[in-house]
């Protein structure tokens, strides 16, 4: 059983919402398929210090490669760990491999068998079943990956197990002060990591009135009564983007194999980009003006539909 | 233009001739990214790609750096959750054309982008499976591309991501020797791997040198395989590319260089 979170104004400052939210220790999802990936929410994570963590997410990316160079994570979990289309994640490989001086611990399943277990979380079930990971080692790296006899056919399935993170901090296009949430491009597991989540921390790029929301209600994602906290971040993914509001930073990705590569360059970037700005805002101007003139999205607009009746 | 044909230039457009108009494929990050917009910019202008990002029939307008890029989304038919992509896209069986690769491969097809070395304590921590492993289970067929040398075809793999024809590795598993339909896999597992030196196809459930490409010796491939490879009684020499294709893969596939 859950309660609603029925608080019609949830609003808070991105400081709050990880403070009230984040503890050392805690099962943290923090969603986006490439797209929507709020690096503003884990650098503030990683200004307040907070240790322990068991951080889940299909693909690391550089946004937990970072919570791992501050020291912040105790456990992955995950599927697949790269710079995508560029390389490595330099502070998971320096503290993964058989050279490495203090390691972290690893939980690793497929893309699909991630998605599973967030579907099973959504779902309020222990478990989810899918046809996957016969004839590989996968299964047999992880003993949680286990194994059901469908009742109807005698077919033998692989199982993974719920996850129910503690905390979920998922961006979105728009939302509400109540945390009615809009998405459009790609949906990653973002609804099911939200319903599967005890907290949820919603990011907005804008916050609207609930009228713009009831005027499109096929593109709300996730209802508010699964929210804690709105944050308003606007530009709070990059160097990852906001379909109609910013292009990825492919530069920045492609730069970040040099920068991770060396512990120093890795610190020199956390000391001035994370430590040295207190809030989004301040990293944005740091980075100056080129860089939203660079990546503001160019407009494309769609025209809509009508839902009268 | 430069005249040199470069390997990832060859393996691009060796790929591409695989793809048939309208076919369903799930395209990877890399190499076969430009071998799907290649064939879409070429004989196969309605190739139905699908990025596991979410992207069903994808008309991207530049190349993607990643899997998950926002012009994969742009003018694309549909936009699903990952949820709908593995389960009722991929496990469902809609794809007919899967595309892998990694850091080891054996004769059967299997592949390694796990580690090399020992998993608990290993030489190399490689990214893992992401979608490779599902892919590989459940895609009508799968076409593998990868350069060749003695450590990445190996004669056997350290670690199986993504299953072949037939189970195989160092590594103990209670699947070793079993084959696809012992494992009740169903997708049809690995056709082909196109590779710098020519290509191979799975003959009798193994890798099998069926193409070199001109200029390239028999000899050249077993010094760049790990096992004693097999070589078809009918053997054909691919000649080099046409240099228009070349000239669109540089000019406007991948006019940054991003994979070439």
């Amino acid at each position: 059983m859950r309660k609603p979170k029925l608080n019609p104004d949830k609003l808070v400052s991105m400081r709050e919402a990880i403070q009230e939210n984040v503890k050392p220790g805690s099962e943290l999802y923090l969603e986006g398929f490439t797209h929507l990936i709020s690096f503003a929410a884990a650098h503030e994570i990683i200004r307040q210090g907070i240790r322990d963590l068991t951080a889940v997410r299909l693909t690391p990316d550089l946004v937990y490669d970072q919570l791992i160079e501050a020291g912040l994570v105790k456990k992955l979990v995950f599927s697949w760990a790269g710079n995508p289309g560029v390389g490595s994640l330099h502070a998971l490989r320096r503290r993964s491999q058989k050279d490495s001086a203090s390691k972290i611990e690893l939980e690793e399943y497929s893309h699909f068998g991630m998605v599973a277990r967030t579907l099973a979380g959504s779902a309020g079930l222990p478990f989810w079943t899918l046809k996957n990971f016969e004839g590989t080692h996968i299964e047999e790296a992880n003993p949680k990956i286990k194994s059901v006899i469908c009742p109807y056919t005698g077919q033998r399935f692989a199982t993974v197990p719920a996850v129910n993170p503690d905390v979920a901090i998922i961006h979105v296009q728009r939302a509400d002060k109540e945390g009615n949430s809009q998405v459009w491009g790609l949906m990653g597991t973002q609804k099911e990591v939200a319903f599967a989540s005890k907290r949820v921390i919603i990011v907005a790029e804008e916050i609207v009135d609930t009228s713009v929301i009831r005027s499109d209600p096929n593109r709300t994602l996730i209802p508010g009564i699964l929210v804690d906290h709105v944050v308003h971040e606007p530009w709070g993914c990059h160097p990852s983007y906001a379909q109609g509001y910013y292009d990825r930073d492919n530069d920045f990705y492609v730069k970040w194999e040099e920068i991770s590569r060396d512990p120093k360059t890795y610190q020199d970037y956390l000391n001035e980009f994370v430590f040295g700005v207190k809030d989004r805002q301040a990293y944005l101007q740091k980075a100056g003006s080129g860089l939203i003139d660079r990546l503001r999205a160019k407009p494309r607009k769609c025209e809509g539909v009508d839902y009268g009746y | 233009m430069d005249i040199e044909i470069k390997p990832s230039e060859r393996m691009a457009i060796r790929a591409s001739r695989e793809l048939q108009n309208r076919e369903v494929v799930f395209v990877g990050i890399g190499l076969p990214n430009l071998a799907c917009n290649l064939a879409r910019a070429t004989h196969a202008p309605e190739l139905y790609m699908i990025y596991e990002s979410g992207t069903i029939g994808t008309l991207p307008a530049r190349l993607p750096v990643s899997i998950g890029d926002p012009t994969l989304v742009t003018d694309s038919l549909a936009i699903v959750s990952q949820a709908d992509i593995f389960q009722s896209y991929l496990q469902g069986g809609l794809i007919e054309v899967g595309f892998l690769g990694g850091a080891q491969l054996d004769r059967y097809g299997n592949i390694n982008t796990t580690v090399i070395g020992d998993y608990d304590n290993p030489k190399i921590r490689l990214p893992g499976s992401g979608g490779a492993c599902e892919i590989a289970t459940h895609s009508q067929r799968v076409l593998l591309m990868m350069r060749m040398s003695p450590k990445s075809f190996v004669e056997k793999c350290d670690f199986v991501t993504s299953p072949g024809s037939r189970m195989a590795s160092s590594r103990p598993s209670r699947y070793l020797g079993k084959t696809r339909s012992e494992l009740g896999l169903p997708g049809g597992g690995p056709t082909k791997a196109i590779t710098d030196l020519g290509v191979l196809e799975v003959i009798d459930g193994e890798l099998t040198l069926t193409e070199v490409y001109e200029g390239v010796t028999i000899d050249q491939v077993k010094q760049n395989c790990g096992w004693d490879i097999r070589i078809a009684t009918n053997l054909s020499v691919t000649p080099d590319p046409d240099p228009k294709l070349v000239a669109l893969l540089r000019t406007k596939i991948d006019p940054e260089n991003l994979y070439l």
